[in-house]
């Protein structure tokens, strides 16, 4: 089932074109990892699907346009790259936000809404402090209470801009294995991320972004070539392979048409 | 759920202090009549001094204070949510000022005399013209920025031709007339000024109270915000719009009236959990009380100098505030 549809979005900030041309659909049970340098135009582009940024092209959001912002938020939920929380509300009231869609009052959730924020927290490992204040947390611990607010909103699809961003290791693999899950549930989840050895190990699929066009979409293995690496990202890169995954370790900044050193990691695994 | 009834105490405690507030208001002043006199006077069909200056002087006073004052908690309240901005205060949009502009125009030109609802009727036009400005210059896809930029550009530019006002005025007495009326006050209101401000405040109240939960959401920010469904355009429409008419009414009848609307909210905000929508009742009602206390210590501090509702809001309302800063520094930073 199609769960989100872009073709051949385009995107102009000012004069400044940012997405130019660009198709991709996302079904139920993907986890898709968006990839890509800085300015490439991930982040655009999780806007631009939700409607937040103006844009040229077609987005069907479960198979229908033109939805109203109630409706889209039913089918996507959205995890901003910003982390910022205005007010210093307790960490179960940020959770809680996320059933606004869904019709019940910030303060009084029904039973159906109470199930689902707990559950929200408990996979992000923050019913401990559900009481503190939201504002007086750490970076990674506000991370993990904002993705909770995203779970909570339970929606079909969810878009996330660098959510493994100022997470410990522990905690990227968590929200990465919780991605996964969420995926196999049915569900799909659009992360951008810049960890490609995360992004390789986890994702069922990696969509390659350079200069606001899209220069891969597919399987992990497919995407991260040596090739790749060094003409988009201008890096030399360990690929390897782990018992039960893609290994990408990059090593250094690519020089020139010197690439000795990605010679062990060149097979290609096509598909 | 215990954060919740706490809210409900918090409310409770509010509510109950201002219809306090509001009896007392009914029984300060010159005249000295007794609690259950004033009280009866008003109800009873008798037509002697005390019911008149009951009907006609404490009546609308009291009105216009417990009005007032939530209208400045409540615009306060709801444009420190929608701004995500402590400093937020009604003034903000430049409606105050302009509101007074017009009220100046309406004395300096005389239009004032020719008959009671000259001045305020001038001072509503004042604050209708502020928002429009304002709104035409932040367009439909203006950001709040470009609103808080235009308000501090309208506010300085009707601040400029009061001033202009006060130096081109021919007769001292005028000049004077304008410096009082812009220190703010609810002496010898009458109810033609209540059903006059009622109208624009209520339509004000409905619009602002509408945006509790939205402002919910827009504690996450414009775009989560705009994620979960909330349409940022109308939520700009209805802060902007509900705050003129209210806050213009208000300032149309009793002159600029500072720091109730900053710092009620501030008060308020940490005993309901900090969110924006609890934030909103909590504040109109925090508002009408500090408003009717003001305008009751008025009346007791010196009872023969007029003293202005304004000048003691001002008095009181800075250090408190500067109080409130330095206690609460740690959070800000």
């Amino acid at each position: 089932m199609s769960l989100l549809s872009v073709s051949n979005l385009h995107v102009a900030l000012g004069a400044r074109p940012v997405l130019k041309d660009v198709s991709f659909e996302v079904t139920a049970g993907e986890f898709v990892g968006l990839i890509g340098p800085n300015g490439a135009g991930k982040s655009t582009l999780l806007r631009a699907a939700l409607g937040l940024a103006p844009s040229r092209g077609r987005i069907a959001i479960g198979g229908d346009e033109g939805l109203s912002s109630r409706q889209r938020a039913l089918r996507i939920a959205y995890l901003a790259q910003e982390r910022d929380i205005a007010w210093p509300v307790s960490v179960e009231a940020v959770v809680a936000l996320g059933r606004a869609p869904h019709g019940s009052a910030f303060s009084n959730a029904a039973a159906q809404d109470r199930r689902i924020i707990e559950q929200a927290m408990r996979r992000m490992e923050i019913a401990a402090f559900r009481d503190r204040q939201a504002t007086q947390l750490s970076g990674g611990e506000k991370a993990r209470v904002l993705i909770a607010r995203a779970l909570a909103q339970d929606a079909p699809l969810l878009l996330a801009d660098e959510p493994a961003s100022g997470l410990d290791p522990s905690h990227q693999i968590v929200l990465m294995r919780l991605f996964a899950e969420l995926a196999s549930e049915g569900r799909a989840v659009v992360a951008s991320m810049h960890d490609l050895g995360m992004a390789a190990r986890w994702c069922s699929r990696l969509i390659l972004l350079d200069h606001g066009m899209i220069v891969a979409d597919g399987a992990p293995r497919a995407v991260l070539t040596a090739e790749r690496l060094r003409s988009v990202y201008g890096i030399e890169a360990h690929l390897g392979e782990a018992a039960d995954g893609m290994i990408v370790q990059p090593l250094d900044i690519a020089a020139g048409v010197d690439a000795a050193t990605t010679q062990s990691g060149k097979e290609q695994h096509d598909g | 759920m215990t954060d919740t009834a706490r809210y409900r105490v918090v409310l409770a405690i509010l509510a109950a202090a201002t219809v306090v507030l509001f009896l007392l208001s009914l029984t300060v002043g010159p005249a000295a009549i007794g609690l259950g006199d004033s009280l009866s006077a008003l109800f009873s069909d008798k037509r002697d001094a005390i019911a008149l200056i009951m009907r006609e002087i404490r009546l609308p006073r009291a009105i216009l204070g417990l009005m007032i004052g939530a209208t400045l908690g409540l615009s306060g309240a709801a444009l420190q949510g929608w701004l995500r901005n402590p400093l937020a205060e009604p003034g903000l949009l430049g409606v105050s000022a302009s509101a007074s502009l017009g009220a100046v125009i309406a004395i300096y030109t005389g239009f004032s005399a020719l008959f009671p609802l000259g001045l305020p009727l001038a001072a509503l036009g004042g604050a209708v013209l502020a928002v429009f400005v304002v709104q035409a210059m932040a367009g439909l896809r203006g950001g709040t920025l470009t609103i808080i930029l235009s308000g501090v550009a309208v506010s300085a530019f009707a601040g400029a031709m009061t001033s202009l006002a006060l130096n081109l005025s021919p007769n001292p007495f005028a000049a004077l007339e304008i410096m009082f009326w812009m220190l703010g006050s609810l002496t010898d209101r009458s109810m033609t000024h209540v059903w006059l401000a009622a109208p624009f405040m209520l339509v004000g109240w409905a619009m602002l109270a509408s945006l509790g939960r939205a402002l919910d959401a827009l504690t996450l920010g414009s775009d989560t915000a705009a994620s979960m469904g909330v349409n940022l355009r109308r939520v700009q429409f209805l802060a902007v719009f509900g705050t003129a008419a209210s806050v213009g009414a208000a300032t149309a009848v009793a002159g600029a009236i500072g720091f109730v609307g900053l710092v009620v909210p501030h008060i308020l905000r940490p005993l309901v959990g900090a969110r924006p929508s609890r934030l909103l009742p909590a504040s109109a009602l925090g508002g009408a009380a500090v408003l009717l206390t003001a305008d009751i210590l008025v009346r007791v501090i010196a009872p023969g100098r007029d003293l202005k509702l304004g000048v003691l809001t001002a008095i009181v309302g800075a250090p408190f505030f500067l109080w409130l800063v330095y206690r609460t520094r740690r959070q800000l930073l």
